[in-house]
């Protein structure tokens, strides 16, 4: 990804909490938050893989919801959440959605994965635990992976929902 | 991309004045498609005025005639509506199938209508819907605000407020993508009220949205899928391109309106 | 998981890699940065043939930021040599292929679309873009040479190649071939465009090199397959430093298909300009770039003919294709249209005669290379879409007319070199009619007939050749180096194990199943092995990954070494438990005195071989570490049968996969849950291939399918689950019995799901990718022809 140069223009103000951390720095107007992250913070588990906004491997998700970094300035996250894929697993370990893509052999050489595993949560947030594969299908419109002809990643985002669904309810109770 | 300045004006006026002080500012609001228009400088703006955090423009509200939309108002809100649900289903239906869930999930209804990007959903509603463009200086209405690929009747600097679409007795929307970019290769919007019924085409034209007229009145007369069976559009205005030459398309938009027409009666 | 438990062969293990993937802790080399590095930009050639008149640099040099603009005259000045193709071919009037010069960047001729001008190296990446632009390029722009079809006659591209033909080469023997169309009682004809595709690894490429003045080494981190390939080529024909000088690091790579096996402009680059200016050089590229310069696959055009007697059985084949090369010879770019293809053409068939004549010729496109199959998928479409063909020609239902043709006694000699060491076709097949319901099609087609669908039902019944290769077979084919691979295994005192492998793991799971096997072997709990590769530093040689040939080569060798730590450990352990080496036996982990209790566990001999103080060292070294070197003695024959059922909306042209089934004889399999993981990417790649994926160039040279906005990548919605079976014949060749698992898919796919539209449609004429227009087309004129019956 391309390193932001300074410039002539002004550079602006920005806080932010990123992963649950607050962050306040400065920077060129132009920088895209997968740039900010990437390359300042280096949270570097958050991808690139196109230039159209059409593969994914970027998307994290800002106040809870699935963005691509890549078609979003920094400056235009300044006050928001973000959460990355470094910030997916608790103290006690690995969120069910990370055990199920391994559980079911969802990722081959990994670079899709962060984008696959975040846009999985957004999944969930909005449609429940319960996903069929039509569904989850569908909504993969916007992640792409060269890998695992998406088969088992289908398989793991289903799997992954249902045991959220699960310990939603065992917390509940 | 190219640098610019950036601001992120608090009131509309605020916003009204950065553009008119500088010709050559561009608005942001969603970032959907600018931003990935910078990414390869194909645009070279002094400024971007994000009016990503303005109030008062995010409101879907029930009015006498419909539903008013905020143009800040975001794909994912409006397919999510529960009033946008009630009033004219149809149109949650289209917001649902722009983009995939991250784009919904920032692009909004004005930076769509503003782009007028000929493969765009939004547009084919707007104008089958007879909808209002309302902007910070008047209201246009949607049969005289598009004007051709990526051109509309907003002049510089003018902001889009709002759309009003008017209740209608049916609607329906059905959309082919395109393979590759999932754009639409065919949308088509059919509204039918008591006097008419308008379909609106979108993403096959060589000039962007239109009406097709023909379909509308042979569905004015029988609203069934049915009806448009002996059409043929003409394939002369129509986009040729790797994915479908024009007589394709003119079956896609033929296809796309009889599964409209379903839709609206189902 | 990382399970503290001893892995068995064939066991589903779950990944131990997963664990830094899934929480962002990959490590790839746009992940890493390099203190004072500096960004290089390349300016690509706008044109798709052009003379460089001149190139006037020096207001960009001026522009703030920038540190270096390069061009081949710095190339040329510090001797740097041009990019090679690895693989010698001889065209059949005996003369040598024609390579046409390849320099990093360009000297006084652009051949295509992206072709590398000059670098502009900056701070940051957006000054070094903005300098790019202000480089003014004199170009005298000359005729596209974009069509295959018609090059010959088109502007001659390299000086060495008149009519733009780098090699005419066949293989087989024409005169059998035509006394067997002579017996024919009928004659099958086809013609065969096989797309050109982009290989879209979701990582682009993407290099840092970096000079230390006071070792005067290099390092280059880059996204290879093969980093010692890389470094051989680097050193000893590019020249940008001796072999010990250079350390190549390939570290994650995120997905290469081929892409990543060749040796490109770029990262030569990189390495040769950071001593020029003395500070690291980073470039990644985005995906744009990726379109415009990584190699590309496929792009053959072919006619074929086969013969075949009264009785249904096939008496030969004929082939002629044209085969589009690019506008350079990559680096394996030679042999895939010619060793990795024409030796494939008997199929799963006992074909008494071959001939297959090959033209590669030059365009001016972007170079084309092995991508997931180079040239088994080629050959495997021509021969399953004309074994369709034949087969509806004489009236036999496609299943029947396999099997009556399958080869069924092993080894058997083809007439294109191969010998095949092991199979049972029939069984693959029995196993896809039963699970695709082969049966019941009839019946489903009547139901979606009712529902205005097009219902349709193709076979793909593919072999491969894996496991590359005996480096003697090559090298007598023309090969440029041996593919053999190495392996050491390292035992530390406390007896955990590193492997260190020369196979390179870019998604396939290495760490994994490597480590499987050497838990199984040595009876160690899998979390106490690690495997390690992709540094030149680390691992002393090896071949990398590509062919499916890290399992049965890769493998193969860790094996070799393990024999040999085991052998010397016996020798140890005998001397600790005082007994001859001849009654020491190892099992589960323990070494112990024949018909006795007494017993060494394996960690408690690797202690003994580092103190050494109960062994004569004089008779056995001190420690334990052995390497190995596997040269395979044949290719290994994975086969199968893949059946596609589809839908067809005559409406929208639309085709919808309704059942795809895969059964495979992959010989041994080590961890099923990865080898079900390679299937369905393969078989994702080769449903794009037939019906999405296809690079396009316009009359003018320019990439029309420059994005995904154009080039249709296969999404999820896009595909179906897919059912997946077994079969197994031990391949003989190798110690594990493995034949290899990456390409199938993507070989056996693309003529299943054409055969099934072929049968829906009613005609043999359907194009890859069959995209929706044009199967609405297809599905029109079938209407028509149907009204006139």
């Amino acid at each position: 990804m391309p390193e932001t140069p300074d410039t002539a223009m002004a550079k602006i103000s920005i806080s932010m909490a990123v992963n649950g951390k607050p962050v306040s720095t400065t920077l060129d107007p132009r920088t895209l938050l997968v740039q900010f992250l990437r390359e300042k913070l280096l949270l570097t588990g958050t991808h690139v893989g196109c230039d159209t906004s059409q593969c994914g491997a970027c998307v994290v998700l800002v106040d809870g919801a699935a963005v691509k970094s890549c078609t979003m300035l920094a400056v235009q996250a300044d006050g928001t959440s973000v959460t990355t894929i470094e910030g997916v697993a608790g103290p006690a370990g690995l969120h069910p959605m990370q055990e199920a893509f391994r559980e079911h052999h969802g990722l081959q050489c990994g670079f899709c994965t962060p984008g696959m595993i975040m846009s999985a949560l957004d999944m969930v947030a909005r449609l429940g635990p319960a996903l069929d594969a039509a569904t989850i299908r569908e909504n993969l419109e916007g992640n792409l992976c060269r890998c695992t002809g998406y088969h088992n990643i289908v398989k793991a985002i289903a799997a992954g929902a249902e045991a959220m669904g699960a310990g939603a309810k065992a917390a509940a109770e | 991309m190219y640098a610019f300045d950036y601001q992120r004006p608090a009131a509309l006026s605020e916003a009204a004045s950065l553009l008119g002080a500088d010709p050559e500012a561009k608005i942001l609001a969603g970032g959907q498609t600018l931003l990935p228009t910078l990414k390869q400088r194909l645009a070279q703006p002094t400024m971007l005025v994000d009016l990503g955090r303005l109030p008062g423009l995010s409101a879907i509200e029930k009015t006498a005639e419909g539903v008013a939309i905020g143009a800040l108002v975001k794909h994912v809100a409006v397919a999510t509506s529960d009033v946008v649900r009630q009033v004219i289903p149809a149109l949650a239906d289209l917001a649902g199938m722009i983009g995939d869930p991250a784009v919904r999930n920032r692009g909004t209804i004005g930076g769509s209508l503003a782009n007028d990007d000929p493969t765009a959903d939004y547009p084919a509603a707007v104008l089958a819907l007879n909808a209002t463009v309302v902007t910070d200086r008047r209201s246009i209405a949607a049969g005289d605000y598009f004007q051709g690929l990526f051109t509309t009747a907003l002049e510089e600097g003018e902001i889009i407020v709002r759309v009003d679409f008017p209740q209608v007795e049916r609607a329906g929307y059905a959309k082919f993508p395109n393979p590759a970019s999932r754009y639409a290769m065919a949308g088509v919007f059919v509204a039918k009220t008591a006097a008419e019924v308008r379909v609106a085409v979108t993403g096959a034209g060589q000039s962007g949205v239109f009406l097709w007229e023909e379909a509308g009145d042979v569905l004015s007369s029988d609203f069934a899928p049915a009806a448009i069976a002996s059409l043929q559009l003409d394939p002369a205005d129509l986009m040729s391109d790797l994915h479908g030459n024009a007589e394709y398309r003119a079956q896609l938009v033929k296809a796309m309106a009889k599964r409209a027409v379903a839709q609206a009666l189902a | 998981m990382n399970e503290s438990i001893v892995t068995p062969i064939g066991a589903a293990v779950r990944r131990k890699e997963d664990q830094r993937f899934i929480t962002g802790k990959g490590r790839y080399t746009d992940d890493m940065n390099r203190p004072g590095q500096a960004f290089a930009y390349f300016l690509r050639s706008p044109h798709a043939h052009a003379h460089i008149r001149a190139i006037d640099a020096s207001a960009a040099r001026a522009m703030p930021g920038v540190v270096a603009i390069l061009t081949g005259a710095d190339l040329a000045q510090d001797k740097i040599g041009d990019l090679i193709c690895g693989w010698m071919i001889t065209s059949k009037d005996g003369t040598p292929m024609r390579m046409g010069s390849h320099p990093a960047l360009a000297k006084d001729k652009v051949r295509y679309v992206g072709d590398h001008v000059a670098v502009v190296i900056a701070d940051t990446l957006d000054a070094a873009k903005d300098a790019a632009a202000a480089i003014a390029v004199d170009y005298e722009v000359l005729p596209a040479v974009a069509d295959l079809g018609t090059a010959d006659a088109g502007a001659q591209i390299h000086d060495c190649a008149p009519r733009n033909v780098a090699f005419e080469w066949e293989l087989g023997d024409r005169a059998t071939t035509d006394a067997a169309f002579a017996q024919a009682a009928h004659v099958t004809k086809i013609d065969i465009v096989n797309n050109r595709l982009a290989p879209n690894a979701m990582e682009p490429r993407a290099a840092i090199g970096e000079y230390d003045p006071g070792d005067e080494a290099f390092t280059l981190w880059t996204t290879s397959q093969n980093p010692h390939v890389a470094r051989l080529v680097l050193s000893a024909f590019v020249g940008i430093a001796p072999e010990h000088k250079l350390r190549v690091i390939a570290p994650d790579v995120g997905g290469g298909f081929g892409s990543k096996i060749f040796i490109y402009a770029e990262e030569t680059v990189c390495a040769w300009a950071s001593k020029r200016v003395g500070r690291p050089v980073k470039w990644t590229a985005d995906r744009s770039e990726a379109f415009l310069s990584d190699a590309h696959g496929r792009d053959h055009v072919s006619h074929a003919e086969l013969a075949t007697d009264a009785a249904g059985k096939i008496l030969g084949l004929k082939v002629h294709t044209r085969a589009n090369l690019g506008a350079y010879m990559s680096t394996f770019s030679s042999c895939v249209p010619t060793y990795l293809y024409a030796t494939l053409l008997s199929g799963q068939y006992a074909i008494p005669a071959i001939h297959c004549e090959v033209d590669a010729i030059y365009t001016t496109t972007a170079p084309v290379d092995a991508y997931r199959g180079a040239g088994r998928p080629e050959a495997t479409f021509l021969v399953e879409r004309i074994v369709d063909k034949a087969a509806r020609e004489l009236g036999l239902d496609p299943a029947e007319f396999r099997r009556r043709n399958f080869i069924t006694t092993f080894p058997h000699q083809t007439p294109v070199i191969m010998n095949y060491d092991a199979g049972d076709y029939a069984a693959s097949l029995d196993l896809a009619l039963e699970m695709a319901d082969y049966k019941g099609f009839p019946a489903r087609r009547a139901e979606a007939e009712a529902r205005g669908k097009l219902r349709g039902i193709g076979l793909s019944n593919y072999i491969e050749a894996c496991g590359i290769a005996p480096s003697a077979a090559v090298g007598s084919l023309g090969a440029g180096v041996g593919l053999w691979e190495s392996a050491e295994v390292r035992v530390n005192p406390t007896g955990n194990v590193e492997v260190l492998t020369g196979s390179h793991s870019h998604g396939q799971g290495h760490e994994t199943t490597f480590a499987q096997l050497v838990s199984a072997r040595l009876g160690i709990p899998i979390d106490q092995v690690s495997v390690v590769h992709g540094d030149t530093d680390k691992v002393q040689f090896g071949m990398g990954t590509y062919g499916s040939r890290s399992g049965a080569v890769g493998m193969s060798a860790i094996v070799k070494a393990l024999d040999k730590v085991e052998a010397k450990a016996k020798k140890i352990a005998a001397h600790i438990l005082e007994a001859a080496e001849g009654d020491i036996e190892f099992k589960d982990g323990k070494f112990t005195v024949a018909g006795t209790d007494r017993a060494l566990a394996f960690a408690e001999v690797a202690l003994n071989a580092y103190v050494a103080h109960k062994f004569p060292t004089s008779e056995i070294e001190p420690g334990l570490k052995e390497g190995a070197f596997y040269d395979p003695t044949n290719f290994t024959f994975p086969a199968g049968c893949h059946i596609c059922e589809v839908e067809v909306d005559p409406e929208t042209g639309v085709t919808q996969i309704v059942n795809f089934t895969a059964v495979d004889d992959f010989g041994i399999v080590i961890n099923p849950m990865i080898v079900e993981g390679q299937v369905h990417g393969g078989i994702a790649q080769g449903v794009g291939q037939a019906l999405l994926e296809g690079v396009t160039y316009d009359a003018d040279g320019q990439l029309v399918t420059g994005s995904y906005m154009d080039y249709t990548m296969p999404r999820a919605d896009d595909l179906p689950s897919f059912r997946l079976g077994l079969t197994q014949t031990r391949c003989p060749s190798n110690p594990l019995g493995i034949k290899g698992c990456g390409e199938a898919g993507a070989i056996g796919a693309p003529p299943a799901v054409i055969n099934a539209l072929a049968d829906a449609l009613g005609t043999q004429d359907v194009p890859m990718p069959a995209t929706p227009a044009k199967v609405w087309a297809l599905a029109k004129t079938r209407a028509v022809r149907q009204a006139a019956e």
